[in-house]
């Protein structure tokens, strides 16, 4: 029987297990609408803006490994996903992206709603198709499935002329597509790991530093059994924390910037460096130059162009990281060689003593509320199991710092993008994929404004997400850098005329709360996670006046951090 | 790479995207209709041009890549110069195309077009020993490469 293209978009979704798909109606998808409309296997949801519906696949992507999926209109519905779509290209997430586009004849003539969306979404997908024959449909989708979650995945997007959607064709969905040009690597090279394997034996003060591709790839298992035989320390990037349980005592913190005194001070006096699908980011590094001076680097990464980029190393390793983890402890367990016991306990003394500084102290007695004390709070209330989102700025590090993740894909953020707005449609993406867990988004009052329309979202959907909105009036990391680096010129990093944020979500149907005493943070968050069904908007009056600590500053290297 | 709309903005993106430099680019469908041939001339270190294979490597649109530079290759470059020739100046026009190997494919009564290949330095050098003055209009191809001997470059 012949369907409609129309009709062949959503047999394809259906056929390709999903079961959610983000969007916003228009003209050049209304055919595609309408197919919709007459199932229920795919479920639709209406948000508010573009940009919400890519980060809330990018949410449910981030936290299930399945593929986030977005439909938009044609011209702004696309140009307005750009966003979110370059978020999850950054962040190496699996979404599918299918933008409407004007009927073919009109294509290149600057129609009603028309933009070029595969050239202006070109440098942000990791592989973009643009359907010009009704025939190749099917074919197109599975493809797009298939590059967006094999490798290193990431986002693709799929151009639907109108026109498409209304010609008929067979339906046939492929099982499986290859492609001559695209054959990612997952095996690593045995002769690599055993010489990985053997250098590792040898180190005397050795570290893991795991990053987001141990998410990615579910090595969370395999990094755990790895670091605990080998007794190695373990720091997490921003994007790799849960991959490696944050209150083990193997585990020495986030690195970076903002990343714990003992794990970049670890990373700077190490003499083996494994990196585990990280990707030596400038806010991991700090100076180039100055990256652990004394380190043979071994590097685990799927993407060859990953691999001494940044920094050259010893060993490189292209493979999925879970099935390298698991080579090498095959190689461990059948090696008679051992680690040095002896460098090892004089290396973890040193970490303890590094550790002593205590770097993330802050004061337990101030009258007004300290955004850490919250983050702490809610990690309590939570027994850290909640899914956090974030949005972008202090309040992020804050989060990253003090909540303590023990599993992955718990710690939902945009790391390689740092796109405010993400957090709240984030949130909605992990509460569709886990209708029953606790899911928070911590927040700022800058932020959340960039996608507050998304309340709206939330209520028609009834997600109970619970906001944590730590309300310090200002731009806190823009203002940060503007007093350590700009004189305390504080220019426009100030927010007058904020919104009473607790009306603002009684007027959206949520539950608002205003805090303002350090004594009532941990009450608020208990009553509340007891209204199970309701979002609740807690706004946290906090310090003005806080930093982020410790912090590597612009050019310095990791064992030149300013401590508090 | 795929004979594909947009292939070429792919690889054109990335260097622009990228800051890499493309000193030449050329491009055209092979025997095998549904691949097309790209002969790209770059510069940079090792690590750069390491980093410009694998980042065109993971274009999917690229199917096969080679570094021409890294075995015995042959690069040439075709051009079509027209130039003002009159008077004294046509016969030492053409007796210089001819020491050049150049062929002079339009005639009229004020210019010759002469045709030319060879690698990019003997053009150079053409265009520099004749007379500036008489230069009307260079056109030139990019290089184009290939491998010496068994070395090739297919699917």
């Amino acid at each position: 029987m012949e369907l409609t293209g129309a009709d062949i978009f959503v047999h394809a979704l259906q056929d390709e297990g999903v079961e959610h798909l983000f969007g916003y109606p228009g003209g050049a998808v209304l055919h595609i609408y309408d197919a919709l409309y007459a199932q229920d296997k795919v479920q639709h949801i209406l948000v508010r803006h573009e940009q919400a519906a890519t980060h809330a696949a990018d949410g449910y992507a981030r936290s299930t490994g399945k593929p986030g999926v977005v439909i938009v209109t044609s011209g702004p519905g696309a140009t307005n996903a750009v966003t979110g779509i370059a978020t999850a290209f950054m962040d190496s997430i699996p979404m599918v992206v299918f933008t409407g586009q004007v009927p073919t004849h009109l294509i290149g003539n600057d129609a009603f709603q028309e933009a070029d969306n595969i050239g202006i979404t070109r440098p942000c997908v990791k592989h973009n198709f643009l359907v010009k024959d009704v025939r190749d449909l099917a074919e197109t989708i599975k493809k797009a499935f298939y590059v967006a979650t094999t490798g290193r995945p990431g986002p693709v997007v799929v151009d639907i002329p109108k026109d498409i959607t209304a010609q008929k064709t067979e339906y046939r969905y492929p099982r499986k597509v290859t492609m001559r040009s695209y054959n990612p690597v997952h095996v690593g090279h045995t002769g690599q790991i055993k010489r990985a394997v053997r250098m590792m034996q040898q180190a005397q003060r050795p570290i893991l530093y795991t990053g987001g591709g141990a998410i990615i790839d579910n090595a969370a298992g395999s990094l755990t059994e790895l670091a605990r035989l080998l007794n190695f320390p373990v720091t997490n990037t921003l994007m790799g924390l849960g991959a490696y349980p944050a209150t083990d005592p193997q585990f020495v913190g986030m690195l970076g910037m903002h990343g714990t005194y003992e794990a970049n001070m670890a990373m700077h006096h190490c003499d083996v460096l494994i990196a585990v699908g990280a990707r030596f980011d400038d806010r991991v590094t700090g100076n180039i130059e100055k990256f652990c001076p004394h380190a043979k680097i071994i590097h685990i990464d799927i993407d060859p162009a990953s691999i001494s980029k940044n920094v050259k190393v010893d060993i490189p390793i292209v493979g999925g990281v879970d099935n390298v983890l698991k080579a090498m402890l095959n190689v461990l367990r059948s090696s008679k060689a051992e680690t040095d016991a002896g460098a090892l306990q004089a290396w973890w003394q040193q970490i303890g003593e590094w550790r002593a500084k205590d770097c993330l102290n802050y004061d337990h007695d101030s009258d007004t509320i300290k955004p850490q004390a919250v983050v702490e709070a809610l990690y309590r209330v939570t027994k850290g199991d909640a899914f956090v989102t974030s949005d972008v700025g202090q309040h992020q590090m804050w989060a990253a710092q003090f909540y303590k993740f023990d599993k992955p894909r718990r710690w939902i953020n945009s790391g390689g993008l740092g796109t405010m707005g993400f957090g709240l449609p984030a949130a909605m993406g992990v509460q569709f994929a886990h209708p029953d867990a606790t899911v928070a988004c911590i927040t700022g009052e800058g932020s959340i404004q960039m996608c507050i329309q998304e309340l709206s979202t939330c209520l028609q959907y009834h997600l109970p997400i619970k906001v944590v909105n730590l309300n310090n009036g200002v731009l806190g990391m823009v203002r940060q850098w503007q007093e350590f680096f700009y004189q305390k010129r504080y220019a426009m990093s100030y927010m007058e005329s904020l919104p009473d944020f607790v009306k603002l979500a009684e007027s959206y149907g949520h539950v608002g709360m205003q805090i303002t005493r350090p004594a009532d943070v941990e009450g608020a968050l208990v009553e509340a996670m007891q209204l199970k069904d309701r979002l609740v908007f807690m706004d946290f009056l906090t310090d003005r006046d806080e930093n982020v600590y410790p912090m590597i500053p612009a050019g310095g290297g990791q064992n030149e951090m300013i401590l508090i | 790479m795929e004979n594909e709309a947009g292939a070429l903005s792919r690889v054109a993106g990335l260097f622009s995207a990228r800051g890499y430099n493309i000193e030449s680019l050329t491009v055209a469908p092979t025997e095998d209709p549904s691949l097309s041939r790209m002969t790209l001339v770059t510069r940079g270190t090792d690590e750069i041009i390491e980093q410009i294979t694998k980042q065109l490597h993971k274009l999917i649109d690229v199917v096969k890549l080679m570094d021409m530079t890294e075995g015995p290759h042959i690069e040439r470059e075709m051009m079509l110069v027209k130039v003002r020739a009159e008077g004294d100046d046509r016969h030492e026009l053409k007796r210089i195309s001819d020491i050049f190997r150049g062929r002079i494919i339009d005639v009229t009564e004020e210019t010759y077009t002469v045709e030319m290949t060879g690698a990019s330095d003997k053009l150079d050098a053409f265009l520099q020993v004749i007379d500036q003055g008489l230069i009307v209009e260079v056109v030139r191809s990019g290089v184009s490469g290939i491998g010496r001997g068994d070395r090739s470059l297919k699917l």
